[in-house]
């Protein structure tokens, strides 16, 4: 090989780089250095004085012991695995009900099958203000429903109650994911080669069985990404419980995620609300590893 | 797709009772911005005497708002969108070494809470001057929009013809000129796509807005609902009006380009 030759191959390569050099350098200073920055921040006593006098002395663990020794962390984390598996059950039972219902082929089916993408698509600010009205117990329009067909004598506190605000906060995120459920476990539905149906009729099968037997095996790939990407999106869920509740009552929906953002923004406690992020950071990591496998088997069908 | 047996109008019925409970909270947000000032206890289930006032209110208070955030939003379209086409296609025709590590990084991203990212952003941009700014915001907005384009417009590019690329080559055409003559045009529809989405998720950003803005100057509107809502108001109307306002992208995007958002909401994730 001549010396012409490799040095032909080193231009053509650096070309080649320099349409991605613009995307690296972003993801590295977005995404590679907070991370990094975090995990040395959790390490740090880093608050306002940090700010005037650059001083962050390290600390050790104590940031962390902080958090796991306080009762709040145990609280926050069983809220979080409560309002992620409640979220995830709700919006996938119901997404996959919608995209079923949706594989009927009828007048208007399209339309309003891009219709329901509507929730998904509106800023989480403007679904969670408009469901904390909805929601109000003196005001709001369904306690003025339960009231109006006498199912209930008095308004349900339903974000002020320690006990109702946790289910309402799942119940709005679950009418913020049905969307997104629905439409990508409709184009796996899609992707179901129509003979398959045809030979389970001709089997005798119901509806019922042609889903046991037909649907549901070969739709398992795709659920168990929607699942886990699912998962992952809930976790850090953080824009609806800020402005429905607050993390209110009495931190009846205080999550992992809305501790870390208190603990830095509210308290000015960046280190522990870096730390506090860390472990959210690593429950997703769990879940992005069984992702990439569910990924890789659903491209493997 | 003709698969499924064509089933009638019955079917179209249950769909819009589906579809009307689900869509309820948009239409009980455009009814309450309607009503006229004050609690809307008095306010009906329609609003039989549409009251302006709601919007008039909301125009005068977050009229700027809405400015910044158009201006974010479309900034961080044509950020996105420049750093993304690119790496797109080098990632979807190149034999690039690296080119896993980069997809895999690009997966991961979806792994990182914004929080983590606004935590370390908040310091950076008080040393850099870039709190309350414009730029600050658009390039943390951006990294929703960044990841979703790149994913978009490489699975559109790898279905591109190598025929057409290497015609062009042969034609004596640099490589920036294939990308821009030839590249780029055929993926319009998929550019289309991944600009809408980058838009809504600019548009849509809250905790980048509430992190690294601390005055006036620079308020995004999702911000400005919140802080309506944080000074127990009880002008719901105008607090509704503003989630209108906040809401009209989303809808019109969605009814003018139905096509984009549909396929935009179905590629994002399972390629």
């Amino acid at each position: 090989m001549s010396k012409a030759v490799t040095r032909a191959r080193c231009g053509e390569r650096l070309a080649q780089w320099m349409f991605l050099v613009p995307a690296v350098a972003y993801l590295l200073l977005f995404f590679g250095y907070p991370i990094v920055k975090n995990v040395v921040m959790s390490f740090q006593q880093y608050t306002t004085t940090t700010f005037y006098t650059g001083a962050a002395p390290f600390v050790g663990l104590q940031n962390y012991s902080k958090i796991l020794s306080s009762d709040l962390f145990t609280k926050a984390l069983l809220t979080t695995v409560l309002f992620t598996a409640g979220s995830i059950v709700g919006q996938f039972v119901l997404g996959l009900a919608f995209a079923l219902f949706f594989q009927r082929r009828f007048p208007l089916g399209g339309v309003l099958r891009s219709l329901l993408l509507l929730p998904w698509l509106l800023p989480l600010v403007v679904s969670g203000t408009t469901w904390k009205w909805m929601l109000d117990t003196d005001t709001g329009v369904l306690n003025d429903a339960l009231r109006g067909l006498h199912v209930v004598q008095s308004g349900i506190p339903w974000l002020t109650g320690t006990s109702q605000a946790l289910v309402s906060v799942i119940l709005i995120n679950i009418w913020v994911g049905i969307p997104f459920n629905t439409a990508i476990l409709y184009g796996g539905l899609q992707d179901i080669p129509p003979h398959l149906y045809e030979a389970a009729k001709l089997d005798g099968a119901g509806p019922v069985t042609s889903f046991r037997y037909v649907t549901w095996p070969l739709l398992r790939p795709v659920a168990g990404v929607v699942l886990v990407l699912g998962v992952v999106y809930t976790v850090k869920v953080l824009d609806i419980i800020l402005v429905v509740t607050g993390g209110g009552p009495a931190n009846a929906t205080e999550t992992l995620a809305t501790q870390s953002y208190e603990l830095s923004f509210q308290q000015f406690q960046f280190g522990r609300g870096a730390a506090m992020s860390n472990i959210l950071i690593a429950i997703s990591l769990a879940f992005a590893f069984v992702y990439l496998r569910a990924n890789r088997r659903a491209r493997n069908v | 797709m003709k698969r499924a047996p064509a089933r009638g109008w019955p079917s179209t019925i249950i769909g819009i009772v589906l579809l009307a409970l689900m869509l309820f909270p948009v239409y009980w947000m455009v009814n309450a911005s309607l009503q006229p000032a004050g609690n809307t206890l008095q306010g009906g289930w329609f609003p039989f005497h549409p009251d302006l006032s709601g919007y008039a209110t909301a125009l005068r208070d977050q009229g700027r708002n809405l400015v910044t955030s158009l201006v974010v939003a479309l900034g961080s379209v044509v950020l996105s969108l420049a750093i993304a086409a690119p790496a797109a296609y080098a990632l979807a025709q190149f034999p690039i070494r690296g080119t896993n590590l980069v997809v895999f990084g690009i997966l991961m991203t979806q792994m990182v809470p914004s929080i983590v990212v606004a935590n370390a952003l908040y310091s950076a941009y008080n040393d850099l001057g870039l709190l309350n700014s414009y730029l600050g915001l658009i390039l943390a907005d951006s990294t929703a929009g960044v990841p979703f384009a790149i994913i978009i417009l490489r699975s559109f590019m790898q279905g591109i013809p190598r025929e057409i690329i290497d015609a062009a080559r042969v034609d004596g055409a640099g490589r920036l000129r294939v990308f821009r003559s030839v590249v780029l045009p055929v993926s319009r529809n998929a550019l289309i796509t991944a600009a809408i989405f980058t838009f809504l998720f600019a548009w849509s950003d809250f905790l980048f807005a509430l992190t690294l803005t601390t005055t006036e100057t620079v308020r995004p509107i999702t911000l400005g609902i919140y802080q309506y809502i944080g000074a127990h108001t009880n002008q719901w109307n105008a607090t509704m009006a503003t989630a209108v306002l906040a809401s009209a992208p989303a809808a019109a995007l969605l009814i003018v380009a139905q096509r984009y958002v549909t396929a935009g909401a179905t590629s994002g994730a399972v390629k």
